[in-house]
């Protein structure tokens, strides 16, 4: 192990480090609101919303992240989309977590007992009511682990940008084993970063399912 | 610059190579990771903490940092320590071993949930640990982990797709020949898709037969 190198490279895997996490974070939130349309329009009374709804989850999900990227980034620019590496990172790997996002969120939707909304239309609640009143404040408790695992999943995807170039921390790792021949060092430091976020995203999951979850 | 899909005949040879090599790294990276996962599911439910211990370590080392980074440091790190392996066998070791930790979780988790009781009750009637182990708890443990593994199958063939940044002529890398002659990225990659959907919707065809034929024994 050299730790000479390993000193004088680690900052630079820091400030990668942290555009990981801004790449983690923001897609996170599209995926969020994404999988929030996904999961309502898979439960829409209109049967042409349910199949835009099932098409938008089986197609981002029957196919690989890397190929969404690589249409998005490498073919987007023959059909008028011309956009950053970091943009682009962030739209696909939301657009596609937003896919799974759509089942835990709908999956959460449908597990909550039909009685309650039954029980809460016949109290002459609308529609709409029963809905915000009853049935969210409870999905929304189921809802927690189910997202949190792909939150976290989409962590670890998000490495999958270093392939259109942004800067990230895989990309990063890949760049220094190259220059430097250490695999084991720059994999070592990649890693303990990773973990960092990956474990402590984790910790935060399990903070929250504790504090809200029902059982 | 409009699309023109019209050129893609013409290079299909390169997207067929791609299908066949994606099955093939894909069924064997499968083979390593069951395997592999249940041995690292059995070290770490019944070895010794001398051996169970670093099989944890590694899991939770290759459970906490992204594919990508494992398959360059497989591909590089052998190189440094002196094995000279070809992508392809650095890329299916890599995969292999990734879904291998997830398939261990599987496995540990679907062994520990068969009710303790099962096996009191086998020891009570005679049978000995080994027995218990493999008539009792092992049928059961079966049914539990048949899904998610299924799942982490799914999941591989679309990471497979990953192994073509070590240069391995899969899918990917057969379309990425294709668009370097004609310079359609959009085209390729769309059909590139659209074959990783087929291979999906058969994995999940056979999935579903082999799920049913597990039901069935209950």
């Amino acid at each position: 192990m050299d730790f000479d190198l390993m000193l004088r490279v680690t900052p630079f895997f820091v400030a990668a480090a942290w555009v990981t996490v801004q790449i983690s974070a923001l897609s996170l939130a599209l995926g969020l609101a994404m999988g929030a349309i996904g999961a309502a329009l898979r439960l829409a009374r209109s049967r042409l919303l349910r199949v835009l709804g099932t098409a938008y989850v089986s197609i981002f999900r029957g196919t690989p992240c890397l190929i969404q990227l690589f249409v998005l980034y490498f073919g987007g620019p023959q059909v008028g989309i011309n956009l950053d590496p970091f943009a682009a990172g962030v739209i696909g790997l939301g657009l596609n977590i937003g896919a799974y996002m759509t089942e835990s969120i709908r999956g959460a939707l449908v597990a909550v007992e039909r009685g309650q909304t039954e029980a809460a239309r016949s109290l002459g609640l609308s529609r709409f009511q029963a809905l915000r009143e009853v049935v969210l404040p409870q999905a929304a408790r189921l809802m927690i682990r189910p997202l949190g695992v792909n939150s976290v999943a989409l962590i670890k995807g998000s490495a999958l940008v270093s392939t259109i170039s942004v800067v990230e921390l895989t990309y990063t790792a890949q760049r220094y084993i190259g220059s430097t021949y250490k695999p084991f060092e720059m994999f070592a430091i990649a890693a303990v970063l990773y973990m960092i976020i990956v474990y402590g995203a984790a910790r935060a999951v399990a903070w929250l399912d504790a504090r809200y979850a029902i059982e | 610059m409009g699309l023109d899909f019209s050129v893609v005949p013409e290079y299909a040879h390169f997207l067929w190579l791609g299908v066949v090599w994606t099955s093939i790294v894909t069924v064997a990276a499968a083979v390593l990771a069951f395997f592999a996962g249940i041995l690292f599911a059995l070290v770490v439910l019944y070895a010794p903490r001398l051996v169970a211990y670093p099989v944890r370590l590694f899991m939770w080392l290759f459970m906490g940092t992204p594919l990508l980074l494992q398959l360059f440091l497989i591909y590089f790190g052998l190189g440094q320590i002196g094995i000279d392996v070809p992508a392809l066998l650095a890329g299916i070791i890599g995969l292999g071993l990734h879904f291998a930790v997830y398939n261990a979780d599987v496995v540990r988790a679907g062994i520990v949930a068969v009710d303790g009781g099962q096996n009191e009750a086998a020891r009570s009637l005679g049978l000995s640990r080994l027995q218990s182990f493999t008539h009792v708890i092992v049928p059961q443990a079966v049914r539990n982990v048949t899904p998610p593994l299924g799942n982490n199958l799914i999941a591989l063939l679309k990471d497979s797709a990953l192994v073509s940044v070590l240069g391995v002529t899969e899918l990917v890398h057969g379309a990425q020949l294709a668009i370097s002659e004609t310079y359609r990225p959009f085209e390729f990659y769309i059909v590139a898709a659209v074959l990783y959907y087929a291979l999906n919707l058969i994995l999940e065809a056979g999935l579903r037969l082999v799920e049913r034929k597990v039901e069935a024994t209950r």
